[in-house]
């Protein structure tokens, strides 16, 4: 058994035991989960020790039948890329738990229903980048919306069913767009002697470009839903804005990068030549992105959707980097990913815990709390610092290597994106500047400061954007291997500076 | 001289010992006393379907295509619709037997003073197990049969009964008997076309057959005139017992005003058997023509897929709202249908079981939320039901998922089959109208969740009958089944593939 099959069991087994246990005892359940989820990151440490960063292949692979009428297998395994998210993904779920040890508590459901829900999507999420088998793929993509959707409506605040529908219909259309597009692809390997679901064969199909096209546009339309591109992103701000931090964090920084992922993974290796076709109207897309999302974050009253906008404007980059296709920008945004999971992580969960403390998630709200509260202010200028990619902080590389790839084969879209850091200096500045400068109104003076739990929940999450804003050596090492395959995949190189010595 | 043909029991055995027991229990309501009834006659039921299963179970690997001399031939894809009738038949009786949705005394005008000393004197009807059998006998004989005359004979019995049965609901009398009514004037239009389109395909071959009408087909012998008003009429009357658009329109009158336990019943086992019945009338009678009824078949399983979506969203009713759903459904089918293969088959085999133990499981649940005067099926008067009774929302929302096509649901599987058919076959469109109606439908099974889950009652009105031990068994067992088939679909699609062939 891979140890990959381990790291999805573990938490499955945790929401079993978590079932069994008596729902008055809160604080157990709450232990028990924690407990689970440290397990998880700690085999999924060993397992990234374990890692051959010489080898471009597959690693941790295990293939077992799943449905043989349609040659379907439970396979997973992963590349660099994959092994960095789920990485991510383990280390933010123990974060997310202590973060927020008490927002399951005013649910509809109780504490126990809140935990399982969170350790069965660990389980989606981890096998979600594991799986290396498009069905399965399909089928953990789809399924994952549900414990999402309960999370939210269940738990969240405000109108949070009307948020729960609507993120649920907007990717449950993506998903049956490409639920066509998957049974497309395996019709035609069928016709190409040998049905199958496995990346790995999928993508030596020759497909003719018409098809190709419109089967792109099936995976691709999902995707861009998922990671939100403008113009399928308005499910997005409502969901954060309802949902709990720590479903939002995950959400955001987790979930939402399963899209960026397909379009590297599948959309890239399964239709080089569509996503050729098709990369002035995406980096077109990806641009508007980057701008609206910065303008309409400028403009946000609640914090949440602030945070929310923001995302869009980074996906907007994500996506740029991929599609712009060159060594740099590629790296750059499967960095970006990583750093995007941790950034937003950090933002929301401060902004949780100050809007938990004031009772309210408007800007306008807050003011002076650096005075009162100055652990939680720093945590959350940080936090900031971090989303306008300050120099120093993890962000920065990518976006450096983003915009520094994109520029060579793209130049306007590269210098308008690069306006996009501009206008992240004033969203971010402007908030950071209401919330937690000037006056401290009268009843913001009881804000107590950040107790031991949360600094321990926050530290991890700064180190990480500071180490790997210092030293990203070793994550840019194990992704440039997919990066190169992907590239070699694409049959793209870099482009030559022109100009030579 | 006058010989007696040659009968294959051991293959017909099933559907004897049915309609066996269906004679029985006829007998049973004439000689045994009233308070045995009930109880005698539940045991008998489902004691013939335990019986008639097993029976089945030892010729699966046998068959004959002149099992009753060219009337019927038992192969694979019989055999399993028989099986899969079975099954639903044992979990619809299962719920069937709580009485209480029934008539005390169906003969009895609603509101009468004949109907209120029924009542007072705690009369039950029990007639409602032997029109079961008689049904499940015609469901059995339908997918089967392969001449015209047996074809509509059993069309007949299993659809007699069912027009009695929809009118017999305890509650809301007057609904049920008007369904029942409508049900039966559109059923015998429906038949008098089946007949019709029989009586001109007779002309065009000379043959009652279905083999014998392919044979004339590839000869070309006819008049084509004839074959393809023979082709019109026998669709219509199919297709209105599929309930596709725009012969559905008898669907969610009939599912709303017959007691639920028999909707339940009636919309997995009549779609069972009339696709059953369908398909072989397509794949071997109708293959080689099929140039000329393949484009109307597809145009009208996108209608009826995108109907049957877009008119779900607009439902207040909960079992019309499922009605709908059952019409999406159908067009899902047709798609398997349309694509002619041994593929397509197996998906359609598996689909039917599948979809329809979601189906008695999601009636049998709209059986127990009720208020003091009865079921309520007003989706509104639902909402918050998943905090008074987490266990029954919770079904009730597997079920939904199911129906529509989410991962880890058995519907998914046969969505996702059915699909890959289509697209296998080349029926490129049918698959994106597929898609789309699907997302179409999303919208209101999700949203029957969101009112179970997430929004509280203002009242208190409803509640949850403690269901009795049958029909929580049947539910029990249909919200399993639906799980295990959506993590393990291989335990019946494997079967599914090889059974999946019509002989001829």
């Amino acid at each position: 058994m891979s140890i990959l099959t381990s790291l999805q069991l573990l938490p499955l087994i945790g929401a079993l035991v978590i079932a069994i246990l008596p729902a008055s005892n809160a604080k157990l359940v709450k232990q028990v989960a924690l407990g689970f989820s440290l397990l998880v990151t700690l085999a999924s440490v060993v397992m990234a020790l374990g890692f051959d960063r010489s080898n471009s292949a597959l690693q941790f692979t295990e293939v077992r039948t799943w449905i043989s009428a349609f040659n379907i297998n439970y396979a997973v395994g992963v590349d660099g890329m994959a092994l960095v998210l789920i990485l991510m993904t383990t280390i933010l779920v123990p974060i997310v738990f202590l973060a927020g040890w008490n927002e399951s508590e005013n649910g509809r459901w109780n504490v126990k229903v809140f935990y399982i829900l969170l350790l069965i999507l660990e389980t989606m999420m981890i096998g979600v980048f594991a799986a290396t088998d498009v069905f399965l793929f399909y089928v953990i993509f789809e399924a994952m919306l549900l414990p999402v959707y309960f999370l939210i409506g269940g738990y969240g605040s405000g109108e949070r069913a009307a948020a729960a529908m609507k993120f649920l219909l907007y990717s449950l259309f993506g998903g049956l767009l490409m639920l066509a597009a998957v049974i497309g692809l395996y019709i035609i390997s069928t016709n190409q002697g040998g049905a199958t679901f496995d990346i790995a064969r999928l993508s030596e199909l020759t497909i003719d470009s018409a098809t190709q096209n419109w089967l792109f546009l099936g995976f691709f339309i999902a995707f861009a839903i998922k990671a939100p591109l403008w113009p399928f992103h308005t499910w997005l701000p409502t969901a954060a804005k309802s949902a709990t931090a720590g479903t939002s964090t995950l959400l955001l920084g987790v979930l939402d990068k399963v899209g960026t992922y397909g379009m590297i993974r599948f959309c890239m290796s399964f239709f080089p030549d569509a996503s050729k076709t098709f990369t002035p109207v995406i980096i077109t897309l990806a641009v508007i992105s980057i701008l609206y999302g910065a303008f309409l974050a400028i403009g946000q009253k609640d914090i949440n959707s602030l945070i929310a906008f923001t995302s869009i404007s980074h996906f907007g980059f994500i996506t740029l980097g991929i599609f712009a296709l060159t060594s740099q920008s590629l790296s750059g945004a499967i960095f970006y990913m990583v750093n995007h999971g941790f950034s937003t992580a950090a933002l929301f969960l401060t902004a949780g815990w100050m809007a938990k403390r004031r009772g309210s998630t408007q800007i306008a709200d807050f003011g002076g709390l650096q005075r009162v509260a100055p652990v939680l202010a720093w945590s959350f200028f940080l936090a900031g610092m971090s989303a306008l990619a300050l120099p120093g902080l993890s962000s920065f590389v990518s976006e450096f290597l983003v915009l520094l790839g994109s520029f060579a084969k793209y130049p306007v879209a590269a210098i308008l994106g690069t306006t996009g850091i501009i206008l992240a200096a004033l969203y971010v500045l402007l908030a950071v500047q209401r919330s937690l400068h000037g006056e401290t109104p009268a009843s913001s003076s009881a804000i107590p400061d950040l107790n031991l739990r949360e600094k321990i929940a926050i530290a991890p999450v700064i180190v990480v954007l500071v180490l790997l804003g210092f030293y990203p050596k070793p994550a840019l090492e194990v992704i440039n291997s997919t990066t190169e395959t992907v590239m070699i995949h694409a049959g793209v190189s870099d482009p030559v500076a022109k100009v030579a010595k | 001289m006058l010989t007696a043909p040659k009968l294959d029991y051991a293959l017909l055995a099933p559907i004897l010992i049915i309609l066996g027991a269906a004679l029985i229990g006829v007998l049973v309501e004439a000689f045994v006393k009233q308070a045995w009834r009930a109880r005698l006659q539940l045991t008998i039921a489902l004691g013939a379907i335990v019986i008639s299963f097993e029976q089945l179970f030892r010729v699966r690997n046998q068959g004959s295509s002149i099992a009753a001399v060219t009337s019927v031939s038992i192969d694979g894809a019989g055999i399993f619709l028989q099986g899969a009738i079975l099954i639903f038949a044992f979990l619809g009786i299962l719920i069937i037997a709580d009485q209480d949705n029934f008539a005390a005394q169906a003969s009895a005008l609603p509101g009468s003073v004949e109907e209120a000393s029924a009542i007072q004197a705690g009369k039950q009807q029990t007639e409602v197990f032997p029109l079961t059998l008689f049904a499940v006998s015609g469901m059995m004989l339908f997918p089967v049969a392969t001449d015209f005359i047996t074809l509509f004979v059993a069309l007949e019995v299993l659809s007699l009964p069912l027009y009695l049965m929809a009118g017999l609901s305890r509650r809301r009398r007057l609904l049920s008997q008007e369904a029942a009514l409508k049900y039966f004037l559109l059923g015998a239009y429906s038949s008098a076309f089946f007949l019709f389109g029989s009586a001109l395909l007779y002309g065009y071959s000379g043959t009652l057959s279905l083999n014998g009408l392919t044979d004339a087909i590839r000869g070309a012998g006819g008049n084509d005139v004839f074959l393809l008003l023979g082709i019109t009429f026998l669709s219509v009357g199919l297709l209105f017992k599929v309930g596709a658009v725009p012969f559905h329109s008898w669907t969610p009158d009939v599912y709303q005003g017959a007691p639920t336990p028999i909707t339940g019943f009636m919309a997995a086992a009549t779609k069972a058997a009339a696709f059953g019945a369908t398909l072989r009338i397509f794949y071997l009678g109708l293959d080689a023509a099929q140039t000329s009824w393949k484009p109307i078949i597809s145009v009208i399983a996108v209608l009826t897929m995108i109907v049957g979506s877009i008119a779900a969203i607009s439902q207040r009713d909960m079992k019309r709202m499922l009605a709908f759903s059952s019409i999406a459904h159908a067009g899902f089918i047709l798609t398997a249908v349309v694509s002619l293969s041994q593929n397509a088959l197996s998906a359609t085999l598996f689909y039917l079981l599948a979809y329809g133990i979601a189906t008695i499981g999601a009636f049998g649940i709209v059986t127990l939320v009720r208020d003091s005067a009865g079921e309520v099926s007003d989706v509104n008067r639902w909402v918050g039901l998943g905090k008074r009774s987490p266990l029954v929302a919770s079904a009730f929302s597997l079920f939904l998922l199911s129906f529509a096509g989410i991962p880890l649901t058995s519907g998914f599987v046969g969505k996702f089959s059915i699909f890959s058919a289509a697209y296998e076959s080349g029926n490129i469109y049918l698959v994106v109208a597929g898609v789309l109606s699907s997302a179409i439908a999303v919208f209101f099974y999700l949203r029957v969740i969101l009112m179970l889950f997430f929004v509280d009652s203002k009242t208190d009105s409803i509640s949850v009958v403690i269901p009795s031990i049958l029909t929580r068994i049947s539910i029990s067992i249909c919200a399993l089944v639906t799980i295990i088939l959506g993590i393990a679909p291989s335990l019946l699609f494997d079967i599914a593939q090889n059974f999946a062939y019509f002989l001829r």
